[in-house]
């Protein structure tokens, strides 16, 4: 027995466990990790191009006259884009308070409520597809039903605009927030004899919170950052608005109307504002990264 | 010993069944958050609604013929679409190509252990920060520093390589080439995010199971990795996809915004969603009314597009649950 036994593992060629450098196999690993760390490499450079880009140029401009004044015409010298700061936030103020409350009612809806019913199963779904509808969509939504309404373009319309692309977001965000709420909390508020609404109320928004804002103010950051509904919603004014219904200048209207003059002076005035625009968003971000940090 | 039930019984308790007025508020509340779910219900239907009502004249007017018409001549009212299909496509797919791509390495290089953990996740902050810059100033830094930038290898590309038809012209500025690339650069967050996803809901186990027959870095993820997280790949790819079609800003300022069909990448297109940005604000009424016919054919596209992409993305959910 124990004779053949010896003799059967002799007769097998035992492959070498050893990986040699040179060997195909190794090589082609080796040669597709470089690949993937050019990618990481290449991917990486757009963001520091931009960032770049706008230090130099916009940075160069950015002085307290190009944060207050109005935007000059033609050969004009000087000027800046307040107004465009402005508008900016009026309409992101607009469609923010717009947004968020419903957004976080539907979410309250859609996570505790009834989250396995019929309309919560075509709000999510409708929810998730809205996060892909194209933003000039938006914009052409808002100039038919307000701007065709009021006969003008306005803030309002603006801020209509903007309020579609952020619903989604902010309810998605906030339901999955929600949804993060231990479940034996909300048993312990229920077995106190709490309603529904105060359980919401005392114990899932409070504890979801960070959640909420997080997404909330990734929202807002996107939305500020929006032109395309803006386009033919609010338009454009070489004026401070004195009105919600009158056309409204945005930063990224004013980036874009400059960015095809031939004037020295606006180019340098649509890096100076793209700098501004880009400071905004991306402050926006750092804050919701910083509450959205897990604590626990 | 300390009693763990000392004073609890000198306090009220705040158990008990809800008052009346308690019972009432709940009632509202629940009804004013039902009513919020039903609002985006109804605010969807109100876009299709409303969009296809304005549509709805030039629908009448021009029929399916819209779809198939190459000219776009306010003067005398002739109106078609097709260049703009033709260039979204194109450029969207061009995009897909090389965002996609980079997107499914940059997911690899995030989430197979390339890298330690912490630099991961500055890198997926730079990745993340990407899909934050506003497309208008992706329009603007293509302007003055992409399309400079590929002019010298557009050139040298045309004068060796003319006879391919994908480099038939030349780049004269604006045109598909710059405009897909930055298109490229915007999708790529996208890819790279769900499909990064797609290869953290893979057991661990899996990987140690190739890893333990011997493979290399490589073979794990070509042959198990790759396969396994395959179908949220593919939804990450065609959401981006998704993106891509609907991209506005950036691309009016890039592509050149003219209304021919050609194959060539150097030459400039136009595609539905800068048709819109371009000619909505300075329309006539029946421009306008051609204009949302053009819409509603830019949100079919994309509607599809994104129901398919979150069809796959579900399915890949389903798959997973359960396996971990």
């Amino acid at each position: 027995m124990s004779k053949s036994g010896v003799s059967l593992t002799k007769s097998i060629e035992l492959p070498s466990l050893e990986r040699k450098f040179m060997e195909g196999r190794a090589l082609k690993s080796l040669a597709l990790t470089s690949l993937t760390w050019f990618a990481a490499f290449l991917a990486s450079i757009p963001l520091f191009s931009v960032i770049y880009m706008l230090l130099v140029e916009g940075g160069a401009r950015l002085d307290l006259e190009a944060l207050t004044e109005l935007p000059p015409a033609g050969f004009e010298l000087g000027g800046g884009f307040g107004n465009a700061i402005v508008g900016t936030l009026v309409m992101v103020a607009i469609s923010t308070s717009i947004s968020v409350p419903l957004g976080i009612l539907a979410a309250i809806y859609l996570a505790i409520l009834e989250p396995r019913s019929k309309l919560a199963e075509t709000a999510r779904f409708l929810a998730k597809v809205l996060t892909g509808f194209p933003s000039i969509l938006a914009g052409v939504f808002a100039y038919a039903t307000i701007v065709i309404w009021t006969g003008t373009y306005s803030a309002w319309a603006g801020g209509v605009a903007l309020a579609v692309l952020m619903l989604p977001t902010v309810t998605l965000a906030a339901e999955e927030a929600m949804k993060q709420v231990p479940q034996r909390m909300k048993d312990a508020a229920y077995g106190m004899g709490c309603t529904r609404t105060q359980v919401i109320w005392k114990v899932v928004l409070p504890t979801g919170l960070p959640g909420i804002l997080t997404g909330v103010i990734l929202a807002v950051a996107g939305a500020a950052g929006e032109s395309a509904p803006l386009l033919f919603t609010a338009l454009f004014s070489n004026y401070y608005m004195s009105e919600l219904a009158e056309p409204t200048a945005s930063l990224s209207i004013l980036i874009y109307n400059f960015s095809g003059m031939p004037f020295e002076n606006q180019l340098e005035l649509a890096w100076a504002a793209s700098l501004v625009l880009v400071l905004i968003v991306l402050v926006f971000n750092i804050i919701a990264r910083l509450i959205g940090k897990p604590k626990y | 010993m300390i009693d763990p039930f000392a004073g609890l019984g000198s306090e009220k308790s705040v158990s008990g069944a809800p008052s009346t007025i308690e019972y009432m508020g709940d009632r509202i509340f629940r009804t004013l958050a039902y009513m919020c779910a039903g609002a985006i219900v109804l605010l969807v239907a109100f876009i299709l609604w409303e969009l296809g009502g304005k549509a709805m004249p030039a629908i009448k007017e021009y029929g399916l013929g819209f779809i198939g018409g190459t000219t776009w001549d306010t003067n005398n009212s002739e109106f078609g679409v097709l260049p703009e299909i033709w260039g979204t496509l194109y450029s969207s797919l061009l995009a897909l190509v090389i965002g996609g791509g980079l997107g499914i390495a940059i997911a690899i290089f995030l989430t197979q252990n390339f890298i330690h953990a912490r630099i991961a996740s500055v890198f997926r902050t730079i990745i993340e920060m990407l899909a934050a810059i506003p497309s208008v100033v992706f329009g603007l830094w293509g302007i003055y520093v992409l399309i400079p930038m590929i002019r010298p290898g557009a050139e040298w590309l045309h004068e060796h390589f003319g006879w391919f038809p994908m480099f038939g012209s030349e780049l004269s500025g604006p045109g598909l080439a710059p405009a897909a690339l930055v298109l490229a650069i915007m999708i790529l967050p996208t890819v790279a995010a769900i499909s990064a996803d797609a290869f953290r809901r893979i057991p661990y186990k899996v990987k140690e199971a190739a890893y333990g027959m011997g493979t290399t870095r490589w073979e794990a993820i070509l042959k198990v990795m790759l396969p396994t997280a395959s179908s949220g790949i593919l939804a990450a790819l065609v959401l981006g996809f998704g993106r891509a079609l609907g991209e506005t800003m950036a691309l009016a300022m890039l592509i050149g915004n003219s209304n021919q069909i050609s194959v060539s990448i150097f030459a400039p297109a136009n595609t539905l969603a800068s048709l819109l940005a371009s000619s909505f604000p300075e329309a006539g009424e029946v421009e306008i009314e051609a204009l949302m016919y053009a819409a509603l054919v830019l949100l079919l596209i994309t509607f599809i597009v994104n129901v398919a992409g979150l069809a796959v993305q579900q399915y890949t959910m389903r798959k997973f649950e359960g396996q971990k």
